[in-house]
This record gives structure tokens, C-alpha cells and sequence, in this order.
């Protein structure tokens, strides 16, 4: 038998952009990587706005309807609530509301992952659908995956979709 | 060396993601004094920091009720 220590794995497949659903990503994430999880995010589709360079509305992407998705949902400080959004006030409103409950914001939350060493990855096939590239992104991202690489990533832990 | 830490404001997972990335931060021998109210946060910080390998020195009442200091060896 093994007496190798088997390291506890968490990957989350991202693909919501909104405000709300990626709160619970890193908080998720967060705090498996704090407690000793390996982590691996797994950014696609609107998830990848989560890791934008420019967190607020861009004409990011080549060609231009790229350039319109760009500034449509923009980065992390112009993510949507999934309900309720009002125009984009709601989000301001829970940004206060965290700050005042002493809640870590969403902004937090990237930065303390960042600081935990977690993996961030982002998904090669939403990348070219929408003519974003590496370096339309922060610097953390590891790498940029396919399917089958982030399936042998995550292979013998655990793997959330948000 | 000896560090301090005040969760005691903090929510999940915070308290122990703030304990962990300072707890990153410390040389082999060094000690975080960790300030945690009752609750989770007290039964969380000690039991991941041992499932990491740290040592737990101690975990004490304050002068404070309620509000707990938790001493952590690198």
C-alpha cells in the first residue's frame, strides 16, 4: 500500500460571470486552499471576465463583436447579480453591504486567493469564441486549457460547475 | 519571532484564510498569536492549521469573554 500523503483537490469549473456566483467561487475557493486543498479554477465562458486585466467596461478582444462583448459585460468591478440586478446598482449595494458586515468583498476574496497560491486556469475554446487571449488576462493565470487537460487536473478530487 | 493576528471581525472563511496566508509569511519556529471569538472560527483555525502541520502551543481564554487567542507554531 501507498504511504504517499494524499493531497485533498478542489477544482471549480467557473463559468458564471455574475457577481454572486463568483463570490461563491472564491469563497469556496479560499477556503479549501486555506484549510490545505490543492485548488484549481477553471475560468470559461463568462467566467473569463472574472479574470480580465481591465475590471471595468473595455473594448477587450480582437475583431469586433469581441470588442462589443467586451464592453457589454466587462471585467470583475462590472459583474451582474444573477437576480435582481437594477441596472448594476445591486452589486454597488452588496459591495456596502459586505464592507459594512465586515464580509470579505469579491475583490478580496481574487486577492486572497491570489496570495493562497491557487490555480487559475482559463478555457482555450471560450477564449477564441470571444478573441480574448492570455494576455488580455491577470498575470496569475497559469496556463490555458482544453477539456481533456483540465480533466486530468482535476482528476481524484473534487470538481464544482458555479 | 513572535506575530499577532485579529480575526475577531472576520467571517468565513476569513478567519482562517487570513490565519493561513500569514502563517505562509512565518520562518520554521516562528509564533502567530491568532485572536478568534468562539464559535467557528475557534474550532476551524486550530484543526486546519494541525491538518497542515503546525503546532498548536496553546489555545486560551482572553481578558476579553468570548474572544480567544490561539497560539500556532511554524
Amino acid at each position: 500500500m501507498s504511504e504517499e500523503k494524499q493531497t485533498k483537490k478542489l477544482s471549480i469549473i467557473a463559468f458564471s460571470g455574475d457577481f454572486d456566483k463568483l463570490t461563491a467561487v472564491f469563497t469556496l475557493a479560499t477556503g479549501a486552499a486555506a484549510v490545505g486543498y490543492e485548488v484549481n479554477l477553471f475560468f470559461t465562458f463568462w467566467g473569463l471576465d472574472a479574470i480580465k486585466l481591465k475590471l471595468g467596461r473595455s473594448p477587450v478582444g480582437k475583431g469586433f463583436l469581441p470588442k462589443v462583448f467586451g464592453i457589454m459585460m466587462g471585467g470583475l468591478k462590472a459583474s451582474p447579480v444573477s437576480r435582481l440586478n437594477f441596472l448594476g446598482v445591486s452589486p454597488k449595494i452588496f459591495r456596502y453591504m459586505m464592507r459594512k458586515n465586515n464580509v470579505a468583498t469579491l475583490e478580496e476574496l481574487v486577492e486572497a486567493a491570489k496570495q493562497l497560491g491557487i490555480h487559475f486556469y482559463a478555457c482555450e475554446m471560450a477564449m477564441h469564441i470571444l478573441g480574448l487571449q492570455k494576455s488580455d488576462f491577470i498575470p496569475e493565470i497559469k496556463d490555458v486549457l482544453g477539456v481533456a487537460s483540465f480533466l486530468k487536473l482535476s482528476e481524484g478530487g473534487q470538481t464544482l460547475f458555479i | 519571532m513572535t506575530y499577532n493576528l485579529d480575526v475577531t471581525k472576520e467571517h468565513c472563511p476569513m478567519t482562517f484564510v487570513k490565519t493561513k496566508i500569514e502563517l505562509n509569511k512565518l520562518r520554521k519556529g516562528d509564533i502567530l498569536n491568532v485572536k478568534v471569538i468562539a464559535g467557528e472560527p475557534l474550532e476551524n483555525v486550530p484543526r486546519s492549521a494541525t491538518e497542515q502541520g503546525f503546532n498548536v502551543l496553546s489555545v486560551t481564554e482572553t481578558a476579553t469573554p468570548g474572544i480567544y487567542n490561539i497560539e500556532i507554531e511554524k
